[in-house]
């Protein structure tokens, strides 16, 4: 402390600073339980304590596996009514591990050596001999290999060793073929009819009633059925307002049948089923990320980080009154991709 | 007479003769106009009728008096009787306040005020019907896998995948289907409330809607397997519980383990 107010002194005179010492590690304080046997004792009582807490929480893992049913429920504030053996499996097990790993740290933190230590650090270059002998060692064994002279087993060595490297490259074909046209095709067809989904029932355009929605799917020719690959790109929802709430332009109001508009299900940003329809509003929302579509100006993006409006299925009636598609969709349905032509 | 003849030259007499006829002519009047509806009524059944001054006293200052609308509230002609039954039945009708949707609550009219208010507005135009009990058997005519599978096409986009009802935009909502009563569920899918698109009979068939009121019942029922639900809404409260309490937790151990002992 003396030390300390002298610098002060010479400060004040000199006007200027001198560099501090290194202050070193703090003076270690002792704990309660390295010099009083008993509290000793009880930190010995403590941790003992929480070895055999889990001890007895893992006795209680085994006796609620043998001895609670497995459809036994009980109710319990807050959680209401749950499976009585699975909830005592969790919890006693937790605990057991709970109990272990707080008896070992608490040993570790009244019990064990709390003297702090430094251990410097080795210096990382090596022993000149060492090094010496290395460099000896090295020349010599290159020497008696002759890979400077044997110039046939150098050139094999590295075109064996290029091949073997590079030849697992071979197997990234697997992420291909490119898909090409693939990812703008669907199963809509002029003259494919509209069934619903699940069901499977062909729709008439006076099954549906203003206000009224329906999921559907293009039906399929006999013995096709449709793949978990069709159902990312073949759904689609109808709709029907009154035809004085559309406010289309001339191709769009000819895609649609008496009020009945439909578009493609999959979301033009991540791909979601678009599905949450409000009636009053007349708005189509995707439920990942709340882009939100206007059916009445043909589904054009009023909010949200969607990039296109869903993509308008052409549809009319045909001679039975069934909801048709007139062609397939003229765009790709779903996200962006890099060979999106449209 | 004389008393009063003395006066027939009074300025006032005039005034008086008129009013006079005035207040008989339309004591006549309104005597004659009260009889008409009470003819109606016995042409008409009690229960419309009834249903009529329920309509004119709860419904008729924003649905208009013949329930034709007004700028405040949709024209009632031709929702049926299933849209008011559930509407009024919910409690959703009237409205408490003005706000984005209306919210269920206690009912406000009994059942029988219900009905007869249902039977009304079914005798404006015709419109869906209340379903009767005995179509509305899901236990014995609903497939509770099918009744799964609709759901998430149809419904769980908007009411959450085990129909705990989930936000639309501005403050609109799905409403949780949990211990909803099935012919309220039955009713809201043919009328399409507020929100809600119709699910029509050949889109959803009646079989189809009972399969799914049958799935709804058996999640409503279904026992936890163990462990919190949090709601059952997913990743958001089950997000919120490991930021705030497991992350807690796991910042007062590594506080505890860092901190020397005394």
């Amino acid at each position: 402390m003396s030390d300390h107010s002298d610098h002060t002194d010479h400060t004040d005179h000199k006007g200027e600073l001198e560099p501090l010492g290194d202050p070193g590690l703090p003076a270690h304080v002792h704990r309660r339980a390295d010099h009083d046997p008993v509290a000793e004792k009880r930190a010995e009582r403590q941790v003992s304590g929480l070895f055999i807490l889990g001890t007895l929480s893992a006795i209680g893992f085994i006796a609620s596996y043998v001895g609670i049913k497995s459809d036994q429920y009980i109710f319990l504030p807050l959680l209401g009514t749950t499976n009585a053996q699975q909830l005592a499996l969790g919890m006693s097990l937790a605990l057991a591990l709970l109990f272990v790993g707080f008896g070992a740290v608490h040993w570790a933190k009244v019990l064990m050596s709390g003297e702090e230590h430094v251990n410097l650090r080795h210096e990382m270059r090596s022993a000149e001999d060492d090094r010496k002998e290395l460099v000896e060692k090295f020349s010599k064994g290159a020497e008696d290999s002759g890979l400077g002279r044997r110039s046939l087993i150098k050139r094999t060595l590295g075109a064996a060793l290029a091949l073997v490297t590079i030849s697992p490259l071979i197997i990234l074909r697997d992420l291909g073929p490119l898909p090409k046209k693939e990812l703008e095709k669907t199963n809509w067809r002029t003259g494919s009819r509209l069934i619903t989904d699940p069901g499977g029932i062909p729709l008439k355009a006076s099954d549906l009633e203003v206000g009224g929605v329906a999921h559907v799917l293009p039906e399929l020719p006999d013995g096709q059925n449709e793949t978990l690959n069709d159902l990312v790109r073949d759904p689609v929802l109808v709709i029907r307002l009154r035809p004085e709430d559309l406010h289309l332009n001339a191709q769009q109001t000819n895609w649609t049948h008496d009020g009945i508009i439909a578009f493609s299900k999959i979301c033009t940003h991540m791909g979601c089923a678009v599905g949450l329809y409000e009636q009053q509003t007349h708005h189509l929302l995707c439920p990942c990320h709340q882009s939100t579509f206007d059916v009445t100006t043909g589904a054009s993006v009023i909010f949200g980080p969607a990039a296109r409006p869903l993509p308008q299925l052409a549809i009319t009636v045909d001679s039975e009154g069934y909801l048709v598609a007139q062609h397939g969709f003229t765009e790709a349905v779903g996200p962006s991709f890099w060979e999106r032509s449209s | 007479m004389n008393r009063l003849s003395k006066y027939r030259r009074h300025p006032l007499a005039a005034v008086l003769v008129v009013v006079m006829g005035l207040l008989l002519v339309g004591s006549l009047y309104s005597l004659a106009s009260s009889a008409s509806p009470a003819q109606a009524t016995n042409a008409r059944s009690q229960a419309v009728e009834e249903g009529r001054q329920m309509f004119l006293k709860g419904c008729s200052s924003c649905h208009g008096l013949n329930a034709e609308g007004t700028d405040t509230g949709p024209s009632l002609i031709g929702v049926g009787a299933a849209a008011v039954d559930f509407q009024v039945g919910t409690g959703r009708m009237p409205m408490a306040d003005a706000s984005v949707q209306a919210m269920a609550r206690t009912p406000q009219f009994t059942p029988e005020q219900t009905v007869a208010i249902a039977e009304f507005v079914a005798s404006l135009a015709p419109g869906p019907g209340i379903p009767s009990q005995e179509a509305l058997n899901y236990e014995r005519d609903g497939n509770l896998a099918q009744g799964g599978e609709l759901f998430r096409t149809n419904c769980a986009m908007c009411h959450n995948f085990a129909g705990q009802g989930g936000a639309l935009t501005q403050g609109k909502y799905a409403a949780s289907l949990m211990g909803v009563d099935p012919q309220k569920i039955y009713e809201a899918l043919i009328t399409g409330p507020q929100s809600m698109p119709v699910f029509g009979d050949r889109v959803i068939t009646p079989e189809e809607k009972l399969s799914i009121i049958k799935w709804l019942k058996a999640a409503e029922s279904e026992k936890a397997q163990g462990g919190i639900s949090l709601g059952k809404v997913g990743p958001v409260t089950e997000g919120l519980l490991i930021w705030t309490l497991g992350l807690g937790l796991l910042v007062g151990a590594a506080v505890w383990l860092g901190a020397k002992s005394k």
